[in-house]
């Protein structure tokens, strides 16, 4: 079992997590991922790190509650457990000094380009971050982003704060300058897809991290194959990271459509169990005066 | 005394000359319209009459040939003859003098291709169902709750690590540990069980004997932990530099292979892998009361003649579909044991023989809609032996179909070795490991089980992690990898 140290919620959906792992904590390196399982009835569900403490012995990770798997997890604070935490997994990402890079995180992939951020500040880059979330409440990270960076953009598609932009014209604009080495962009496929084709006819290279669908997550079972440069490539083992320019981004995103039904069905079967529960805990509960926390009852289903 | 105590079988109880030909006894198995429907195990398993009546039918040669078939040595006339007298408690503890895992050889061994294949009683009717007796054995040990533990040395104080909970690295764990070292087994799923748990169904291999299995490793003092991916948790060098004098790399086959035909992205294309990892480690075949989804659609293509593709055919007719196996050659040619083709034909799966895949086909939202195959004929044969599948120009036809599961084998996973410094590999990246004691290239690093051989049988594996289990404690103690016996034996074979 890896306890849960801590759970801050951003918003109604995207929370971060700190987990106690000190075998990962010791070995992650900025670009890999973790996979998670909340239960042994549960799945594997892959997250990119967010941050980690070599000392404390701890992964942070940033997790949008989409399906039941994270909807779940969102339920879970400081206290309880999870089942199991495998990593790190992935090729780390390679950080050399190249002079200035972009870093564009969209939506929650504003948290696993904070390490990258951070690792090609320390290696001497001149860091210029864009952070792009929809509004202004699914933003954060701001104050850390600024912490290790050289130049902070902000957008948000509706204005509410920072610049009122998709992430792809500041982009645009600092491409337009010429004083661009490399960027880095992690978030939505969509995102990742259209910031590779701004940098593209300026010839500057582009990482992109992959969120395919994965199992095992160490090259056993390919679900999470894509194709780079017209090559069939497995994300957990030879990526996450590839060259934007070269990735089938409609691929990806089909793939990562694959379960749309099943996911659906799924979430229904463990709202409708987690309210029940709830029913019958807050009922118990309330005849033996006891409190008992939302979160410590979704707990227990 | 008698001739066989003589002849170094004094442990085997004499029998009774001239004995009535009784034909092979029959595996109960549940009907397959039934079995068809449902993950319970299909064979069910022999009876005390039906194991008695068996075991009867073995001839207790003196130089029983069967031994030989057998990758670990068991002694198998000395079993049989214990069930037969009605002593199945005698037969396990004889089993277990040198198989860990009989619950698991006695049902995935391919039999008739080892012990059976040379049975003398094979030459004449059937040979005897040692496979089946061996299940007997183990099945009544666990319905009568009696574990055999086998004693274990005194403490070494010397410590190995093992990569992989699969059949080689339970097996070797387990013999170091009766060796007296300390032992921890890395595995990097959540569960130990390698092949076991991901790949062989429940109705084959049911789950419970593989936890089993794997609880008997630890109850002879043997660690297992889970969610370590050696290669990324930790590698080979920080465990020799920390924290073991010896390591043993069982990280099994890995990485699936595709056709490189297109459309194998598509979405409801699997690996095998994936398809049986799904269903058997995650147990999607009980979403949503598991969480991991599996797409099975109404129409199934299984790619492939092996055992993994028939456990992949099977599983997705017992999920609802409708199920063809595409081969290219004919059903002699197949890999997978004869047992596990006629139980899919029974079961009513579709064989497409002489049929090789082309393309697949998708609709506008990225699914399978078909598989477009090529007929084939049979040529000369190639340098397998087998006659080699050419194609039949213009003779394309597409099947409609919602799944297509790829099952044509794997190719090592570049994980571990990648990240562990001066280990030799082949040109595909298997480990290379000496023939005769797996010492690998690296001090103090054995290898075996498909990550030197490839894809192979579950009781190589155990063999191999019998081999490597030996090989690590002379090298522990500082004694030579081979005696003098052993040298001479391997100058003089063939």
């Amino acid at each position: 079992m890896y306890k849960i140290l801590g759970r801050v919620d951003y918003s109604a959906d995207v929370f971060m997590q700190v987990i106690e792992a000190p075998a990962v904590a010791a070995a992650c390196q900025p670009g890999q991922f973790i996979i998670l399982m909340i239960h042994q009835e549960g799945e594997r569900i892959p997250l990119t790190i967010a941050d980690y403490d070599r000392e404390s012995g701890t992964i942070t990770i940033v997790v949008q509650a989409v399906g039941t798997s994270t909807r779940h997890l969102q339920t879970l604070g400081k206290g309880d457990s999870i089942s199991n935490f495998i990593g790190p997994l992935g090729m780390p990402s390679e950080i050399e000094n190249v002079g200035t890079v972009v870093c564009a995180g969209g939506g929650v992939g504003m948290a696993p380009i904070y390490p990258i951020a951070r690792a090609l500040k320390e290696a001497g880059n001149k860091v210029i971050a864009i952070m792009a979330a929809r509004n202004e409440s699914l933003l954060f990270w701001e104050d850390k982003m600024r912490e290790v960076s050289d130049e902070l953009i902000v957008t948000t598609d509706n204005g509410s704060r920072g610049r009122k932009s998709l992430v792809t014209e500041p982009l645009k604009e600092l491409c337009e300058t010429g004083d661009v080495n490399l960027v880095y962009a992690i978030g939505p496929g969509v995102m990742m897809k259209f910031c590779a084709r701004t940098t593209e006819p300026y010839g500057i290279k582009t990482f992109v991290s992959l969120n395919s669908i994965m199992v095992d997550g160490t090259g056993m079972c390919g679900g999470c194959r894509v194709s780079v440069g017209g090559e069939t490539r497995f994300v957990c083992v030879d990526g996450p990271e590839f060259d934007g320019h070269q990735v089938d981004f409609d691929l990806l995103m089909s793939r990562q459509r694959q379960y749309r039904s099943q996911e659906k069905e799924s979430l229904d079967t463990y709202l409708s169990k987690a309210a029940v529960t709830k029913v019958a805990l807050a009922n118990s509960a309330a005849s033996n005066a006891a409190a008992c926390s939302a979160a410590a009852v979704a707990a227990h289903v | 005394m008698s001739e066989a105590t003589k002849t170094g079988h004094g442990n085997r109880p004499q029998r009774q000359p001239k004995r009535p030909k009784l034909p092979r006894t029959a595996m109960p198995c549940q009907p397959a319209e039934r079995r068809a429907t449902n993950f319970e195990e299909v064979t069910t398993g022999y009876d005390d009459e039906m194991a008695v009546i068996e075991a009867s039918r073995c001839l207790l040669c003196k130089k029983p040939k069967c031994v030989d078939g057998c990758p670990v040595g068991i002694d198998i006339p000395a079993f049989v003859r214990l069930i037969e007298v009605g002593d199945p408690a005698g037969a396990i503890v004889k089993l277990k003098e040198t198989t860990s895992f009989p619950a698991v050889c006695g049902r995935v061994c391919p039999q008739e291709e080892q012990c059976e294949a040379l049975c003398v009683l094979g030459n004449k009717q059937e040979p005897v169902a040692i496979g089946r007796l061996e299940r007997y054995a183990s099945d009544w040990e666990t319905a009568h709750g009696a574990s055999v533990r086998p004693r274990t040395a005194p403490k070494q104080g010397k410590s190995v690590g093992v990569v992989g909970s699969g059949p080689a690295g339970l097996t070797c764990a387990g013999e170091l540990a009766k060796m007296g070292y300390d032992v921890t087994i890395y595995e990097a799923l959540h569960k130990p069980g390698g092949v076991l748990v991901y790949g062989i169904p429940e109705f084959r291999l049911p789950q419970a004997i593989v936890a089993r299995e794997c609880e008997y490793v630890e109850s002879l003092g043997v660690q297992i932990k889970t969610d370590y991916v050696i290669g990324r948790t930790l590698t080979v060098d920080q465990m020799l530099a920390d924290c073991h004098d010896a390591i043993f790399l069982a990280n099994g086959a890995g990485l699936p292979s595709f056709m490189d035909i297109p459309g194998e992205n598509l979405n409801g294309v699997y690996s095998a892998n994936e398809f049986l990892t799904r269903s058997n480690l995650m147990k999607a075949y009980r979403f949503p009361e598991y969480d991991t989804p599996i797409a099975v659609g109404r129409r199934v293509a299984v790619i492939g003649g092996g055992n993994v593709a028939m456990d992949s055919a099977r599983t997705a007719l017992r999920l609802g579909a409708e199920v063809h196996l595409i081969y290219r050659r004919t059903r002699d040619e197949m890999p997978a044991r004869s047992e596990e083709i006629d139980h899919a034909l029974e079961e009513g799966i579709v064989f497409d023989l002489l049929s090789n895949p082309t393309q697949i086909i998708g609709d506008a939202d990225g699914w399978v809609n078909a598989i477009e195959v090529i007929d084939m004929e049979l040529g000369e044969p190639d340098a397998s032996g087998r006659r080699r599948p050419v194609p039949l120009e213009g003779s394309e036809r597409r099947i409609p179909v919602d799944v297509v599961i790829v099952s044509v084998g794997t190719n090592a996973n570049p994980l571990l070795t990648r990240n562990t410094t001066g280990l030799d590999l082949t040109n595909r990246g298997n480990i290379i490991a000496d023939e005769h004691t797996l010492a690998t290239s690296k001090e103090g690093v054995f290898a075996g089980g498909d990550i030197v051989t490839g894809a192979a049988t579950v009781i190589l594996a155990m063999g191999a992690g019998k081999t490597g289990a030996r090989s690590i404690d002379r090298f522990l103690q500082g004694r030579p990898l081979l005696t003098d016996q052993e040298e001479e034996a391997i100058a003089a074979a063939p």
